[in-house]
């Protein structure tokens, strides 16, 4: 359920933007979506339609991508993929790995007219 | 708005203090980072490339906040749990222990009652109540209101005890210098493991109720294991506020980032 409002917070600056910048209608959307974000990629799409309703976003189009977490292990100055939090180096076992992306829930873009 | 639990939609009534603030879903204007780059042209439109975070309004009010309390040399901490670790005890006896030492106010953010500021406002300790109504978590903007009903010049230390959630207060930052997780005895060992967003979040993790540890059949080297792996870069207190066990190395470290 908690998509929802990451998808209303999502339309209402696409929509923003596209008034400021004088356009009338949203044609598309890009996010950007961590694996970590917490963000289930399938309920922002659902919640999206209905989110865009009445609003000049109606009829866009939605585009995620999907942003693999990575951690940085400062022991091997290399980084590595991360499955979850647990920021452990799988060459070296180093626990204090830097998580680096896998966070993200942003706005990239947006297309308008 | 809360992108964990989708609470707060709709006219929340947040009270601050004991007077009602209407939550502000401001919006419109104003978006500083915003980059206007042309590109393809896949939908026959033109591409505005953003790169704004979904949650960039909070982050932004968030570092007015940490600004402003720099420039107040206040400490401020960020006081997470689950409903019932004892955040309101250990708060209590941090300030009780801290008298002549550091003075230290609070804000307490609940869903409903000001049972816990009143718990604080009979210590003698400066708070200020936030009422949530149905938002699980604190934000930044309900923290300026807040601290605006404190005099933050008689303050040294600043407290914000969050709603007692371990989801979605780890993603509001509130300007705060130091997150501070509580895990108490009684809640299992695995608690890291199972909500890591926030333990991985933490700069200080605090082992709450260490005199119950018994009685719980709590299992402290399995906890401090998960603690470590989840929270690698926490520094982690063993204490209880009750008995004071513990509780000094925890006020050494305050007063010594305090003075940093």
């Amino acid at each position: 359920m908690h998509e929802v409002s990451i998808m209303e917070s999502a339309v209402r600056m696409a929509v923003d933007a596209a008034k400021s910048a004088g356009a009338n209608r949203v044609l598309a959307l890009r996010l950007r979506v961590g694996t970590l974000s917490g963000a289930v990629p399938e309920a922002l799409r659902f919640a999206f339609d209905v989110v865009c309703r009445d609003t000049i976003a109606e009829g866009a189009s939605l585009e995620m991508e999907t942003v693999p977490a990575a951690g940085w292990c400062p022991v091997c100055r290399a980084e590595f993929e991360c499955a979850d939090f647990i920021s452990e180096c799988p060459r070296c076992h180093n626990p204090n790995g830097e998580l680096r992306r896998g966070r993200e829930l942003e706005i990239a873009s947006v297309e308008i007219n | 708005m809360c992108k964990e639990c989708g609470c707060g939609l709709g006219g929340d009534n947040v009270k601050i203090g004991g007077h009602a603030h209407e939550h502000d879903h401001g919006h419109g204007h104003a978006h500083e980072h915003e980059h206007h780059h042309e590109h393809g042209h896949s939908h026959g439109g033109t591409t505005l490339n953003l790169n704004l975070s979904l949650l960039e309004k909070n982050d932004r009010l968030a570092e007015q906040n940490r600004g402003f309390f720099r420039a107040k040399k206040l400490l401020v901490l960020n006081v997470v749990s689950s409903p019932g670790s004892g955040k309101t005890t250990f708060i209590r006896e941090t300030a009780a222990k801290l008298a002549g030492r550091l003075r230290l106010g609070v804000i307490v953010g609940d869903l409903a009652t000001d049972n816990d500021a009143a718990r604080l406002r009979t210590a003698g300790i400066p708070v200020v109540q936030i009422t949530t109504g149905t938002v699980c978590h604190l934000d930044a903007d309900m923290v300026a209101k807040a601290a605006a009903q404190l005099d933050l010049d008689k303050l040294d230390v600043l407290v914000i005890e969050n709603v007692g959630n371990l989801v979605c207060p780890a993603d509001y930052d509130l300007g705060e210098d130091l997150r501070v997780v509580l895990l108490s005895v009684t809640e299992g060992e695995d608690k890291p493991l199972k909500y890591p967003p926030m333990f991985h979040s933490a700069h200080v993790a605090v082992v709450t109720k260490s005199d119950m540890a018994a009685a719980a059949g709590f299992d402290r080297k399995l906890a401090l294991q998960n603690l470590e792996r989840v929270s690698h870069h926490a520094r982690i207190f063993e204490l209880s506020a009750k008995t004071g066990d513990g509780m000094k190395a925890w006020l050494d470290f305050l007063a010594e980032k305090r003075s940093a």
